[in-house]
């Protein structure tokens, strides 16, 4: 990390534990979207959104090991807000695919936070290769016309624009698939909530009946779209292992924490083997993962051929370190980690949702072998 | 994590890799995979002298040491080119390597004059082998409670009790060694640390066989051995500071990351050229997975790695880096020669001398010694404990 990026960790850090306490998280996730005008107005402030947006549209211009640290603090702060969904996957898009037209009318609305964007790529199949894409447009009076719907789609009722993957040629293949800007208010549209056990990030259906848009909605060109969801894909591996490294170690702290006040048999639970062992053993898995994600998310720059190899080792790994921590750390609160009211369970089914997104462990352990070349 | 190396420093890499092409020993004089101490014939320990002995007139050998002392001062990034050089162009490892790492480096911090002068030039040369005598018959994780007794008499120290699990003590001429000279005192005040030359009167070595069938440790006996005083390093009874301010020295000895990198291209190239249910064992789905996560972990230690090189050079202290390290890289070779072991199916049995034999049975007993390493220098959960309580701050148990 260099000086700058400390400071933008620590920054982050300090604004969040202000702004974004537990308790805040709470009370935030309890609204109908999980959206707080207020928070997210501060969040422009810090000037979160434009991370990603080159500083001739208003953005900071920085890179992907700074979006990397960021999402390390939110991800340990689980605080709702669309940075993910809008900061960076949707940003990251119209970054890569976008015509002069369409950034300069979208990059500086995304960077003041006038427009929060997301990406629709997800379909029934809940598939990430070309095949998954079967939304088909007709083609129109007017441009092109779409009837079918999208899953998973992040942050949608709070959206303003979306990306829409859709496929306008024939076959299956990667050939065939094509990036739409959709507006939220074309006529046409209903998003209806998907309700998951993450309530502080929600996942909406998107669909669309007999929905219009012109022949400039094409973001990347026709047939072109496939590329850039691919490198979306290396981007949100990145992003989600970042936030799942933040999460983790909030997560084992809050254990630790726990077991260092909690008594049983006259002493506290963390002087017991079986206690500390288990802390341990996380904080082992931790430590390591953490180069393997700031090592992937310099890559997106510094190291482009191995890029889509080291996102997927990253996303693998914070995937699983997650996940069994978050476990190991209920396992240590005992009982009171069960209940609604102990604050733990929210950083367990995020953990639960981020392993899911965007691929498994599994899907991205084969692509760990397929990119090693075995 | 700022790691691009000087122009000097690739420098220095081509002229290491160029010597090594030209100077590194035929294979059939050693081992492979000879990471034990077992060296079973004479003709190896001397070609093992021989070969540290040539690297280090070429300047290649604890070149991290102060120039007073017969280094060369040289920057950890330097280091570790030379360790990440000698280990992927499979350089024999270093007989003298417990002198190189643990000993060599105490006596600098804590040795006299004299005892620097006697014993670091020969470190260096190979011309003395140590070995450790730390682990006794009832004091493995606890350690402190050793027994051993060392009574000072006039000028020398008189010696009586028992080491156990001593690597290389057959071949050593020397031991660095703790031993208790106050039974009063709690258990850590107590302890000296001194160096005990082998050939003296009244040591016995008796090689133990390992489960690898191999005998690379030994039980070592003293009856009234006379050490002179003035082979005590620090000061009397101050024995386990001494010890501990090298113990992350042998956790870092014991958790190369690449040696780890090694086993895994070795796993690589195992299951690229292996059938499993008929076809390439690295088309198999499941192996495909292990593998990929077996490197995905090794990757990760590498980076880490790095990251604690970099913390290092930029003055950020090392915290329980070495015991992290120790836990995880122990494990993840072992880990890596069990999915070895899942490609080669009933191969996986067959030993080094066994028709159709893999890779001469290296990895079934590689299997077993990273076991043994998972064991050595404070076991896993000896480390989940240093961790917990050093790193998280989590109170010691009863």
């Amino acid at each position: 990390m260099t000086a700058d990026q400390q400071l933008l960790a620590d920054s982050a850090r300090e604004f969040l534990a202000a702004e974004s306490s537990p308790t805040t998280v709470r009370r935030i996730s309890e609204d109908e979207h999980a959206f707080s005008p207020e928070l997210f107005r501060k969040i422009v402030e810090q000037g979160w959104t434009g991370l990603l947006v080159p500083e001739q549209y208003g953005g900071l211009g920085l890179e992907m090991l700074d979006a990397a640290v960021l999402l390390t603090e939110l991800g340990r702060s689980l605080t709702p807000a669309p940075i993910l969904s809008s900061a960076v996957l949707a940003t990251s898009l119209l970054c890569s695919a976008g015509s002069a037209a369409q950034r300069k009318q979208w990059l500086p609305k995304l960077a003041s936070g006038e427009v929060i964007a997301t990406v629709a790529w997800l379909e029934e199949g809940d598939r990430l290769d070309p095949g998954g894409i079967l939304l088909k447009p007709r083609r129109a009076r007017g441009g092109l016309r779409l009837s079918g719907s999208k899953l998973f789609v992040m942050d949608a009722e709070i959206a303003h624009l979306f990306v829409v993957a859709v496929r306008t040629g024939t076959g299956a293949g990667e050939a065939g698939v094509s990036l739409l800007l959709v507006p939220r208010d074309t006529p046409g549209i209903t998003v209806t909530a998907l309700p998951s056990i993450d309530v502080t990030r929600r996942v909406y259906e998107v669909k669309f009946d007999d929905v219009t848009v012109p022949p400039t909605a094409l973001l990347g060109g026709e047939g072109k779209g496939w590329k850039h969801l691919a490198r979306l894909l290396d981007v949100a591996c990145v992003a989600i292992a970042a936030e799942s490294q933040g999460g983790a170690e909030r997560a084992l702290h809050m254990a630790v924490e726990y077991a260092k006040v909690r008594e049983q048999f006259g002493r506290v639970i963390g002087s017991f083997q079986a206690v500390k062992h288990i802390a341990a053993e996380c904080f082992s898995e931790i430590e390591p993962s953490r180069s393997l994600v700031w090592y992937a998310a310099w890559a997106q720059h510094g190291s482009p051929r191995d890029a889509s190899r080291a996102a997927s080792m990253a996303k693998a790994r914070l995937s699983d370190v997650y996940s069994r921590t978050t476990d190991r750390s209920v396992q240590i609160h005992g009982g009171i980690g069960f209940t609604w009211e102990h604050d733990i369970h929210f950083w367990f089914k995020r953990a639960r949702c981020n392993e899911a997104a965007f691929g498994d462990p599994a899907f991205h352990r084969e692509r760990v072998a397929q990119l090693s070349g075995w | 994590m700022d790691l691009t190396h000087s122009e000097e420093d690739e420098a220095f890499r081509r002229a290491l890799k160029a010597w090594l092409r030209k100077h590194m020993p035929k294979r059939s004089t050693y081992v492979d995979g000879g990471d034990d101490f077992s060296y079973d014939d004479p003709r190896r320990v001397a070609a093992a002298r021989a070969w540290q002995r040539t690297l280090y007139k070429a300047g290649y050998v604890a070149i991290g040491w102060p120039k007073e002392f017969g280094g060369q001062g040289a920057s950890i990034v330097r280091q570790t080119i030379l360790n990440e050089e000698l280990i992927l162009n499979r350089a024999p490892s270093l007989i003298g390597a417990m002198g190189l790492q643990m000993v060599g480096p105490t006596l600098i911090r804590h040795g006299t004059p004299e005892q620097q002068k006697e014993h670091l030039p020969k470190i260096l040369t190979a011309d003395e082998i140590w070995c450790q005598g730390y682990s006794e018959p009832g004091s493995g994780s606890d350690l402190a409670s050793l027994k051993t007794r060392a009574v000072i008499d006039g000028d020398v120290f008189v010696v009586n009790g028992q080491k156990v699990w001593t690597s290389a003590a057959h071949l050593a001429d020397w031991m660095f060694c703790l031993v208790r000279t106050d039974v009063d005192a709690p258990k850590h005040k107590g302890i000296s640390y001194v160096l005990i030359d082998m050939k003296t009167p009244g040591i016995e070595v008796r090689p133990l066989k390992q489960m690898t069938g191999e005998s690379g440790f030994n039980e070592v006996f003293f009856n009234d051995v006379r050490v002179p005083r003035t082979n005590l390093v620090g000061k009397l009874n101050e024995g386990w500071q001494v010890a501990n301010s090298t113990l992350h020295f042998e956790r870092n000895m014991l958790a190369s990351t690449t040696r780890t990198q090694q086993l895994m291209n070795d796993l690589v190239a195992l299951a690229q050229r292996r059938t499993r249910n008929g076809a390439k064992a690295t088309r198999d789905p499941v192996i495909r997975q292990r593998m990929a996560d077996v490197l995905i972990r090794t990757e990760a230690m590498k980076y880490h790695a790095l990251k604690q090189l970099s913390d290092e050079i930029h003055g950020r202290p090392p915290g329980i880096g070495a015991s992290i390290n120790k836990l995880v890289t122990t494990e993840l070779n072992h880990d890596i020669c069990a999915v070895a072991l899942e490609v080669l199916g009933n191969y996986g049995q067959l030993r080094r001398n066994a028709p159709h034999v893999e890779d001469k049975g290296a990895w079934p007993k590689d299997h077993m010694f990273t076991l043994g390493l998972i064991i050595g220098g404070g076991t896993s959960q000896i480390q989940k404990n240093i961790i917990s309580e050093r790193g998280l701050g989590l109170p010691k148990g009863a």
